[in-house]
């Protein structure tokens, strides 16, 4: 079994299917794409992988171990990380507490540590600070560590999520739209980190993205959405030319252009 | 002055810069000292100048009471102030600044515990003298510690959390019965609970352990209202809380064994000043611990993004349920303290009112911050006291005051500021102090 397994997804919004028998084998290591036009469902698929929402059929299993159903801090914790299309930040909160805030699952001080503040709960906070400093040392933005995140220019601000992500020392990380809004010189520098965090952690990636170039560039293998129905999997260049992505993504005449 | 009037606004801007740069050199240590003075001087001279300057007596809360009740005295009422307070701690903090910056840092050099033992020790004090001079003081100090504890607590829920909770004098009311009941059953030989079943010499010592057992009824109060109102989102909470609030105080208004509508009385007079500021600083110690450690800020993630406090590993259930408990507790341990202050309680006192007083201290010190909670309550319970001669035109003036600070500042005074121990007693050496 591969280290995520889905099998046959299927997921109703009332009377309307959002998703429809959805099917997924992400091995260690790879970097996967989900690519589709808007509204095909992509991060619905993600909410359901990660537990915000329960499937209404079908099994997900992460490291052999069967998810589905569980809440989104029991899977964060098993090793499922992910980012946010629409930066999801807490407002008020520093940009190191962000990264010390996602180790919470493994904070053992407990209660007492916190109530009282003893011996042990000040070396535990000091190893997570530590440890969030080289997260954000790995990002490139570690010199704004005591920075209130709403402060941050928009690039800034999805690093501070990836950073935030990484600091669950996830198996799989799921990105969603990790360069959206971003200029082409943001863009390359995401690129980069992507790519650096994943040799350097030897991460499953999944990414959602709408920029081809950049999930040509990634992912080994990549599927396509449309409808809730996945119509197309291969390598970039075998999505790249066929017709029924092109269609989904073109239409018929090819009016739109693509990035 | 009118002679050199055109110099005047440069000389007194220096002035006054150069005071606010004085005084920023000024570490708390050296602050304690001088009111720990000005309290020393009041009590040994403070009579005398009072005569001297026409007073009836000295005035017991900084001359709010006689400035409104007799607007004459008012003159008189200043220079005393001045005399006593003003310039006595101005003088000497500028004057220790120096010695005190290298005590603070030569205390900084053991534990950070005992730079707070110190600081503490010299507070209280200060304290204990001020209100030394009159029961009335004593009185409105203990209230006024107490509602610093019950703003920090709902502060946890309604700032930390993000949550609207309605029920804190219900929770406030838990304690109090609870710990009431339970000095008057073993400490106390009374007209409701009869004999008393242990010896009534133990009742000081084990009136710690009564507090916290009263802190923990009033945290399974608490359990009642979360398991239903946190298993969603919303404005839940506020509606079942404030249904709580009005079931409790019927429930007590109803049971005959509580005393009914009149209440109990006649609690031992365990209370003492040391101990309330003891619980005081306690609660604001263990609270300011929790809500700065990375358990407490996950309360901020779940208030400011839930879904991703729960993407990011964070429990939030339990998070909520923790802190819901938490700050129910520490209601319920000031309501324990609270009955045995005034030695009496009664159902009429844990009522709409006393909702509004809490909520309104939250929200005009500031939500999301222990300095806030601590101003707040300071401020409002000694302006309570001292419009307390307007009488009605009191709770014209304390909204109006509210609305104001809402427009201006929407989170209250001082919000979202971390309230750092070391910070605060460390030396306030200025770099350009050898310039």
């Amino acid at each position: 079994m591969a280290l995520l397994q889905v099998d046959h997804m299927t997921h109703f919004f009332g009377g309307l299917r959002a998703v429809h028998d959805y099917n997924l084998s992400l091995e260690a290591g790879q970097i996967r794409g989900l690519i589709g036009p808007n509204g095909a469902g992509k991060t619905t698929v993600f909410n359901l992988l990660t537990g915000i929402h329960t499937p209404t059929e079908g099994h997900i299993h992460l490291d052999g171990q069967e998810i589905t159903g569980k809440p989104p801090h029991r899977i964060a914790s098993l090793g499922l990380a992910r980012t946010f299309q629409n930066l999801c930040l807490w407002r008020h909160m520093t940009v190191l507490e962000h990264v010390k805030m996602a180790r919470y699952s493994r904070i053992s001080y407990g209660l007492i540590g916190a109530f009282f503040g003893t011996p042990k709960r000040h070396r535990e906070e000091a190893a997570i600070e530590a440890k969030a400093h080289t997260l954000l040392q790995l990002v490139g933005i570690d010199h704004l560590a005591d920075q209130v995140v709403v402060n941050l220019p928009y690039g800034a601000q999805r690093r501070v999520e990836l950073a935030r992500a990484l600091a669950i020392e996830p198996k799989v990380l799921f990105l969603d739209e990790p360069t959206a809004g971003m200029n082409p010189e943001e863009l390359v520098q995401m690129m980069e980190i992507i790519r650096r965090v994943h040799a350097e952690f030897d991460l499953a990636i999944y990414l959602i993205e709408h920029r081809l170039k950049m999930v040509m560039e990634l992912c080994e293998v990549i599927q396509t959405l449309v409808f809730g129905e996945v119509v197309a999997e291969g390598p970039p260049e075998e999505i790249q030319t066929n017709p029924v992505v092109i269609e989904a993504y073109l239409g018929k005449e090819g009016v739109e252009s693509s990035c | 002055m009118n002679t050199h009037s055109g110099e005047t606004p440069a000389a007194s801007g220096s002035l006054k810069k150069r005071l606010r740069r004085d005084l920023a050199r000024v570490p708390l240590l050296a602050w304690l000292c001088g009111a720990m003075a000005a309290v020393v001087l009041e009590r040994f001279c403070g009579p005398q100048l009072a005569d001297l300057l026409g007073l009836p007596k000295v005035p017991v809360l900084f001359g709010f009471l006689i400035i409104l009740k007799q607007p004459l005295l008012i003159p008189s009422t200043l220079v005393f102030l001045t005399l006593i307070y003003g310039l006595p701690i101005l003088l000497l903090s500028r004057l220790l600044a120096r010695p005190a910056n290298r005590l603070a840092a030569f205390l900084l050099q053991a534990p950070l515990a005992v730079s707070v033992l110190v600081h503490l020790a010299l507070f209280y004090g200060t304290l204990h003298l001020w209100s030394d001079l009159s029961a009335y003081r004593v009185l409105t100090l203990k209230l006024t510690l107490i509602a610093v504890m019950l703003t920090l607590s709902l502060n946890v829920i309604n700032g930390y959390m993000g949550e609207f909770s309605c029920s804190h004098p219900a929770f406030m009311a838990l304690g109090a019965y609870a710990a009431s009941v339970m000095t008057l059953l073993f400490f106390v030989k009374d007209k409701q609970f009869g004999e008393a079943l242990l010896p009534p010499a133990l009742g000081p010592f084990m009136f710690p352990l009564v507090l916290v057992v009263a802190g923990a009824v009033a945290a399974i109060g608490a359990l009642v209202i979360a398991i239903p109102s946190f298993r969603t989102r919303g404005d839940y909470l506020a509606i079942i809380s404030l249904a709580f609030l009005f079931i409790v105080k019927s429930l007590i208004e109803n049971l005959e064994w509580l005393g009914g509508p009149r209440g109990l009385s006649s609690q031992p007079n365990y209370a003492s000043l040391p101990t309330v500021f003891a619980w005081a600083a306690a609660c604001i110690w263990i609270i300011n611990n929790f809500v700065r450690s990375t358990l407490g800020k996950a309360l901020n993630a779940v208030r400011d993004d839930e879904i991703a406090a729960d993407a990011m590993t964070v429990d939030t259930r339990r998070t909520k349920m923790v802190a819901f408990l938490f700050g129910a507790f520490w209601a319920g341990v000031a309501g324990g303290l609270f009955a045995h202050v005034l030695r009496y309680v009664n159902p009429g006192s844990f009522g709409r009112q006393n909702l509004a007083e809490v909520l309104a201290m939250v929200y005009f010190g500031g939500l999301n911050s222990v300095y806030g909670s601590i101003v707040g309550a300071v401020s409002l319970s000694l302006l309570g006291e001292a419009l307390r001669p307007l009488e009605l035109f009191k709770w014209i003036i304390i909204p109006l005051m509210l609305i104001l600070v809402m427009i201006f500042r929407p989170t209250g005074l001082i919000a979202f500021r971390e309230f750092d121990v070391r910070k605060l007693v460390q030396p306030k050496q200025n770099p350009d102090q050898e310039v």
